[in-house]
This record gives structure tokens, C-alpha cells and sequence, in this order.
């Protein structure tokens, strides 16, 4: 390891609390990020198997649950979505990883506000707390989906789950905006602060890279989330009307007046598209630097990646009204809001050819990372492609608010990132815990997992198609949906094997956590930074020293080089980079 | 490895491809004047990133099969850092296919949506409440009468569910129905309404959706062509009984139509 600048090696905490529970260590609130995470990606999926179980046979009467009617199936909708999006799509990719590796992959000793990081975390498992009491309290969780769309959000009698429910739903949202809004501070002010000597901008992983721009759409995004979430929490308990028009709930003439259900959608979806990147980004990052690793190849287009990534972060911005062609909007700015997303895909595509170029003529080797890798660009395109036709307003006409939609944000933004988070964990997984996981176990866990959700939200688009609106928790009402329930039970038997295939893995992870083979500093012979420190790494992550960065990141395949990778650290290659 | 990705990929691509194409699962039959276009253009798209689909899965599972390690056999890897051509080549391409797709869809969006409803449309106006639609006919003086949100009472029949004013003398001849009536061939001029949340008024066969919003009079216009019952249902989630918020409308001649307006102001009288 190249050093220089032998700094002063400080000794971490060494009582339990401080060490592992109210821990400064940006490595250990990644840890804690990590676990929150997965805690809540079981609850999530139960919710849905509930959910798929309860589509084929409404009448089951399961055990714990009981007998599901249909206000607790928009429950299972709206909880399961919001803890998706919310704890597990920002909270794992962001809060778990971008933690741990940041701080490392440029070179630096933590985080720049490591008390600030520690007060995110516990921050985020607070709301997280919250958000699991609306199951408890009376009327049960709230139905009215994860957009919480006023009115049917913002008053108590329109449905159960609309009383203390939604309030702690909204309370939860709002606890999490805030801690997201430190950590996105967090994030920005180390990469642009805290990076090693040599460390330029255009030397930055990708994976730092994806953490950056996520961290400016969060921080851009959560504060108008939580603006509106006040606004809500207003409007159901203290009599406003910011999204209220007059309204008669059940025959009763409720006191609002002159709100606009609209105004919510607009603050909602300001933030929820960029929300999507904010889930997506970090994925697009680790496939990147995976794809690369193990195809023994610089990554291609280095610089055309970057631009794409910042082009996807501006337009994410510029994209919301796409969510709200049917919804009264004016249909004049339906031309502006389609033309602009039709143009974010032209970065999204960029970043396609550019993983294809980088496989071109590798020397691929298939561990478990990089068969998620590979998944993760098959999954990117083909939930990818179902995007031109949701932005164009036209054909909104018949797909939107159907299972296309479903089908389409499932593949992208949630089985895609899912993706990512599976390469992430096999990738780095040696480095926090020190030991090798299963290859085995990843490889079965890989291919259930791949096939399984391909068959589960790949019919979604045909349901679409034919017209099934989603949210409809039965199937019996409209007619026209009959005809549709044999490729419905396909997908419920579907989502039993792909959620089984989920017990290989998480079995493989404890399993590795104690029993793993012993893992090297460099295990995958790979160029950045955090495979130069020890594993796992120390408190300061480099033992009192200060790396000195002389390469780009993705130097594989040197010609003349003494092996066929050269490390960041290692003394300069030439003028590539 | 690399074989069985190449395999499983390629296969999922054409499995997939395969019901697209064969298409037992499609849009319902278009019953209305725009269908012919919105499915044109869904024709359109979907050739296009079908092709896109087939092409980018096809290339990444050959390129891990063609590009796996091969041991010390192997050619060394193409040292390559990109390739600015061949960027502004895709860029381009990519730009001009999306930007194309959005200008094609541009016209019949507009037609849709920028022109108001012609003066001899028929009037109808849709209520949307947790879980029924409703639906207003201004009868022979062609002007609805008053609606007041303090009689409204879903428990008393449509006409009150709707809270319409029998004070008001535009109200006598104003009918009600829970079921859609409407005249084949002729452009209906729609008002949708919503009183409590809001609700989506979606017609598959008719390529008809627009949400109904509380507090807003949105005007739309659709003009069927082809006689018969069509399903209605709600597309926007409003409650418990959001699955089971369907209605039925029923596309007849004109001779009928009028005949079943008559019938239902004779009912009234």
C-alpha cells in the first residue's frame, strides 16, 4: 500500500454501547443501516405474500392474520410499499452501504459529521418504530396507499386505518425526511471535503459517484416531503385546508374548504420521482464498479457514465407531472412533463450501452456479485422499456393506475435495486464481516431469485394491458377481470418461490458471518481504495495512515502492468487517467 | 457460467416475447372514436422497444457467454476506456427514438384533450362517491339543475345521493341513473365530478380514464361506436369497496336512447 503522512491512529470505543449501539463509527452505523434494512425487507415481503395469497383466495383464513378483508389488504398495499420505498430502497443501498464505503473509497478516516450520522441513524429507526405502530393502534394501518392521496388521506372518516393509523404513518414519513436530510448533508459535505490527496473528482468510484448525486436528490427532495407531510398532519388535526375542497363523506358535509387535492400530488410526486433515482442511482453505481471488477475491464466510458448520472439527477427534477396525466392536471403541461421524461431515458440508455461495452471483450468471472450484476442490467432493461410508454400521456390512457405501472416501478426500482443490493452484499461482504459468504448458496439464491421475479412481474404487464386497474384487492367484482385470475394465481405461486429462495440467502449471510472461510484484504483482486485497508478495517479504516490516490478506479487489464489489475493506490500507471 | 446465463436470459426474453406477440392478454376491443389511434400509436411503441428488448437481453447474454474467462487461453482483455463516437452514436439514436415516439403521441393527445366537446354533444355529467357512480342528464330544457352538498344523502336514491335541488326549476327534468345510457355515434359531452375523495373514470373498451376530483368540474368528451355494455371501473384507490366500484355503460341507437330518456322523465312526472 502506497501511504504517505503518517497521521495519529486513535483508539476506538471500547464499551459496548459506545461501540456497537451509539456508535460514531460510520462503519458500524452502515452495519446498523444494513440490518434495519433487512428487518424491514421481511416485514415488506411478508406483507406481499399476504397480499398475493389473499388475491387468489379471499376467503383463506390463515393463521396470525386471520381472514383478510378488504380494508386490510389496502393496508398490506400501503404498508408494504411505503416500508419498501421508504426503509429498505433508501435506507440499504444509501444508509447501509453508502456509510460503510464512501468514506473508505475516497480515502477518509469517517463521515465529516460523525455525530450527525449516528443522530440519522437513530433518527430512521424511530420512524421506523412509528411507522410498525399503525398496525397496532385502532382501525388498524392506513389504506390509502403509499401517495396518500387526499382527501382519502386527510380525513378520519373515509375508511379504517384513517384515524390514529394515518397519523402515525404521516408522523413516521415526516421522522424519516428529517433523518434523511442529515445524512444527505453528511454525504455531500465528506465527498466534496473529506477526500484523499489524489482523489480528484474524475478518480472518484462510480459508487461514489451514485452516493453523491443520491445525496443532492435527497436532500433537494425529503425537505418537501416533510413540508407536506405538516401540511397533511394540519389539515387532519387542526381543521385546514391545503388539500381539502368542500367535501360529504357518507352523507356528512365535512368543514373544509377551498383545498386542492392536486397541490398534494404535486409536493408528493416533486419528491417521489426523484425518489426513484435516490433508490436506483446507488444500484447503478455498485453494478458499475461489479461489472468492471469482474470482468477484468475499465469501466466503459467512465466520463459518459458520470454525465449520465448527473443528467438522470437534474432531470429527476423536471419529470414529476408524468404521475399526473389522468389526474386533472392541465393537459398542456402533459407536452412538457412527456418530452422531458422521454428525454431522462436517454441517459438511462447511455449507462446501458456503456455496462454492454464494458463485458465486451472482458475475461467475465461469474462469482455471486457478479451474476446480481449482470441480473441487475437484464432487470434495468427490461423494466426500463415499459417506461416510453407510461410517459407518453396517450397511452396513460389506458395503462395508468393498471398493473403495467405495477409491473414497470416493481422491475425497475424494485427488483432492479433489490439487485443492487443483493451485488453490494455478496461484493463488500468479506470486507465488513472478514469472511468469504457461500458461493453455493449465492449461486442457488442468484437464479431462484432471477427467475422468480421475472415471472412474477413480467405477466403484471399483460394484466395491464388488458385493463386490470391495481389496488383492487379482488377480483371477483368486474367481469372483465375474471379472464385474468389464472395468470394472477401463476404469479402468487411465483412469489412463493422466489420469497423461499430469500431463506438461501439470508442462511448463507449469518451462516458466513461465523462460519466463513477467513476473507483477504483483495479477495476479488479489485482496484479501489477499501481493498487496500485491512479486513475488516480498522476504527479509522487505515491504521493511521493516509492513502495517496495516483490511479483512476477501474484500472483492470493494465498492459504491461506486473498483474493484471492496478490498484488506486499504486504508483501511477501513465496518463490515463 | 456463462452458458446457463446466456440460456436463462435469452429464454426469459423469448418466453416473454412470445406472449407479447401471440397476445392472449391484450387491450380489450376498442369501442370509441380515439381507440383507433391510442392503439396505433401503442402498436408503435410496442414494436419499437420490443425490438429494443430482444436486441439489448440478446447482446448482454451473448457477451457473458462469448466473454468469460477462458483461463490463460485467452486473448487479453480490449484495454479500452470508452469510446467518444460511439457515445454520441447512441446518444443520438436513443434521443432521436424517444423524442420521435413523444411527437408521434403529441396529435392524438391533443385531440383528445385541448379541444372542448362540440356544441351538439350530448350532455352527461359522472359523480363519483365511495363506491357508486353516478350519472346526470340535464333532460329537455338542456341545463342541469342546482346540486347542494347539504342534501346530499346516499340512503335516499341517486337523486339524492347527488344532493340535486328540486327548488331550483333547471332540477325538475334532470334524471339520475346509476347506469350510463348513451347514443351510439354521437360525442358525449362529459362533466365528472367527485363529492367525497377522489375516484378515476376508466372505460377499457372505450381507451376512456380521467380521474374525477373533489372540488373540481372536469369537462371530457368521447364519442362511442359500437352498441353495447361496456364495463366501468374506478382506476384511482378510494376507499375499501375501491375494488368493487363498477358501473355499466350501455352504448344503444339513438332511437333507443330517446325512448329511454322519455321513459325515465315519464317517470318522473
Amino acid at each position: 500500500m502506497a501511504t504517505s503522512e503518517v497521521v495519529h491512529a486513535h483508539a476506538g470505543p471500547q464499551g459496548f454501547i459506545r461501540k456497537y449501539i451509539f456508535s460514531l463509527d460510520h462503519k458500524v452505523i452502515g452495519i446498523q443501516y444494513f440490518f434495519l434494512a433487512l428487518t424491514a425487507v421481511w416485514v415488506g415481503m411478508f406483507l406481499s405474500l399476504l397480499m398475493r395469497i389473499h388475491l387468489i383466495w379471499p376467503q383463506a383464513n390463515l393463521p396470525i392474520v386471520g381472514h383478510i378483508q378488504p380494508e386490510t389488504y389496502l393496508a398490506l398495499l400501503t404498508m408494504h410499499g411505503t416500508i419498501m420505498v421508504f426503509f429498505v430502497l433508501t435506507t440499504a443501498p444509501q444508509g447501509g452501504f453508502g456509510n460503510y464505503f464512501l468514506p473508505i473509497q475516497i480515502g477518509a478516516p469517517d463521515m465529516a459529521f460523525p455525530v450527525l450520522n449516528m443522530l440519522s441513524f437513530w433518527t430512521t429507526f424511530v420512524a421506523f418504530v412509528v411507522m410498525l405502530a399503525a398496525f397496532f393502534v385502532t382501525g388498524g394501518a392506513p389504506l390509502h396507499g403509499w401517495t396518500g392521496y387526499p382527501p382519502l388521506s386527510a380525513l378520519q372518516s373515509t375508511g379504517p386505518g384513517e384515524g390514529l393509523g394515518a397519523d402515525l404513518w404521516i408522523t413516521s414519513i415526516a421522522i424519516f425526511c428529517a433523518a434523511s436530510l442529515m445524512g444527505a448533508l453528511n454525504f455531500i459535505t465528506t465527498t466534496l471535503d473529506l477526500r484523499a490527496k489524489g482523489m480528484t473528482l474524475m478518480r472518484m468510484p462510480l459508487t461514489v459517484w451514485s452516493w453523491f448525486i443520491t445525496a443532492i436528490l435527497g436532500l433537494l427532495a425529503f425537505g418537501v416531503l416533510l413540508s407536506a407531510g405538516i401540511l397533511l398532519l394540519m389539515d387532519r388535526n387542526l381543521g385546514t385546508s391545503f388539500f381539502v375542497p368542500m367535501v360529504v363523506v357518507n352523507g356528512q358535509l365535512l368543514g373544509h374548504k377551498g383545498g386542492s387535492p392536486l397541490l398534494w400530488q404535486h409536493l408528493f410526486w416533486f419528491f417521489g420521482h426523484p425518489e426513484v433515482y435516490i433508490a436506483i442511482l446507488p444500484g447503478m453505481g455498485v453494478t458499475s464498479q461489479i461489472l468492471s471488477t469482474f470482468a477484468r475491464k475499465p469501466i466503459f466510458g467512465y466520463r459518459a457514465m458520470v454525465y449520465a448520472m448527473l443528467a438522470i439527477g437534474f432531470l429527476g427534477f423536471m419529470v414529476w407531472g408524468h404521475h399526473m396525466f389522468m389526474s386533472g392536471m392541465s393537459p398542456y403541461s402533459a407536452f412538457a412533463f412527456s418530452l422531458l421524461t422521454m428525454a431522462i431515458g436517454v441517459p438511462s440508455a447511455i449507462k446501458t450501452f456503456n455496462w454492454l461495452g464494458t463485458l465486451y471483450k472482458g475475461r467475465i468471472r461469474f462469482y455471486t456479485p457478479m451474476l446480481f450484476a449482470i441480473g441487475f442490467v437484464s432487470l434495468f432493461v427490461s423494466g426500463g422499456l415499459s417506461g416510453p410508454f407510461l410517459a407518453q400521456p396517450t397511452l396513460d390512457i389506458p395503462l395508468h393506475d393498471t398493473y403495467f405501472v405495477v409491473g414497470h416501478f416493481h422491475l425497475i426500482m424494485g427488483v432492479a435495486a433489490i439487485f443492487g443490493i443483493f451485488a453490494a452484499t455478496y461484493y463488500w461482504f468479506p470486507k465488513m464481516f472478514g469472511r468469504m459468504m457461500n458461493e453455493g448458496l449465492g449461486k442457488a439464491h442468484f437464479w431462484l431469485t432471477f427467475i422468480g421475479t421475472y415471472a412474477i412481474f413480467m405477466p403484471m404487464h399483460y394484466l395491464g394491458m388488458a385493463g386490470h386497474p391495481r389496488r383492487y384487492s379482488q377480483l371477483t367484482e368486474v367481469a372483465y377481470l375474471h379472464n385474468l385470475i389464472p395468470l394472477q394465481t401463476f404469479m402468487t405461486y411465483a412469489a412463493f418461490i422466489t420469497i423461499g429462495a430469500q431463506f438461501i440467502f439470508v442462511i448463507n449471510l449469518f451462516w458466513s458471518m461465523l462460519k466463513g472461510p477467513k476473507a483477504a484484504d483483495n479477495p476479488w483482486d479489485a482496484t479501489t481504495v477499501e481493498w487496500t485497508t485491512a479486513t475488516p478495517p480498522p476504527h479509522d479504516n487505515f491504521g493511521g495512515q493516509t492513502p495517496v490516490i495516483h490511479n483512476g478506479p477501474y484500472e483492470y487489464g493494465v498492459p504491461g502492468a506486473a498483474r493484471d489489475f492496478v490498484m488506486q493506490t499504486d504508483p501511477a500507471v501513465g496518463a490515463a487517467h | 457460467m456463462g452458458l446457463a446465463l446466456l440460456a436463462v436470459i435469452w429464454l426469459i426474453t423469448f418466453v416473454s416475447t412470445y406472449f407479447f406477440i401471440w397476445h392472449p392478454w391484450w387491450l380489450p376491443a376498442g369501442v370509441s372514436a380515439s381507440a383507433a389511434a391510442i392503439d396505433h400509436q401503442f402498436v408503435t411503441t410496442y414494436i419499437l422497444m420490443g425490438i429494443v428488448f430482444v436486441l439489448a437481453q440478446c447482446s448482454l447474454g451473448l457477451f457473458v457467454w462469448q466473454y468469460r474467462d477462458r483461463g490463460s487461453s485467452a486473448p487479453p482483455v480490449d484495454y479500452s476506456h470508452g469510446n467518444t463516437t460511439m457515445e454520441i452514436v447512441w446518444t443520438v439514436l436513443t434521443a432521436v427514438l424517444f423524442v420521435g415516439l413523444n411527437l408521434m403521441g403529441s396529435k392524438i393527445w391533443a385531440a383528445e384533450r385541448f379541444e372542448p366537446a362540440q356544441a351538439s354533444a350530448v350532455p352527461v355529467e359522472v359523480t363519483g362517491m365511495q363506491f357508486a357512480w353516478y350519472f346526470r342528464y340535464p333532460g329537455p330544457d338542456g341545463k342541469f339543475g342546482i346540486t347542494n352538498p347539504k342534501l346530499m344523502d346516499p340512503s335516499a336514491g341517486s337523486e339524492a345521493a347527488i344532493g340535486l335541488d328540486s327548488n331550483d326549476p333547471a332540477s325538475k327534468d334532470d334524471v339520475v341513473t346509476g347506469t350510463m345510457f348513451l347514443p351510439v355515434n354521437r360525442q358525449v359531452d362529459l362533466t365528472l365530478r367527485a363529492v367525497d375523495v377522489i375516484h378515476s373514470f376508466f372505460i377499457p373498451n372505450m381507451r376512456f380514464k380521467q380521474d374525477a376530483v373533489p372540488g373540481l368540474a372536469i369537462h371530457m368528451h368521447i364519442t362511442p361506436t359500437q352498441t353495447g355494455d361496456y364495463e366501468i371501473a374506478c382506476a384511482e384507490l378510494c376507499g375499501l369497496g375501491h375494488y368493487k366500484m363498477h358501473g355499466m355503460v350501455k352504448v344503444v341507437s339513438q332511437e333507443d336512447f330517446d325512448k329511454w330518456i322519455a321513459a325515465r322523465e315519464a317517470e318522473k312526472q
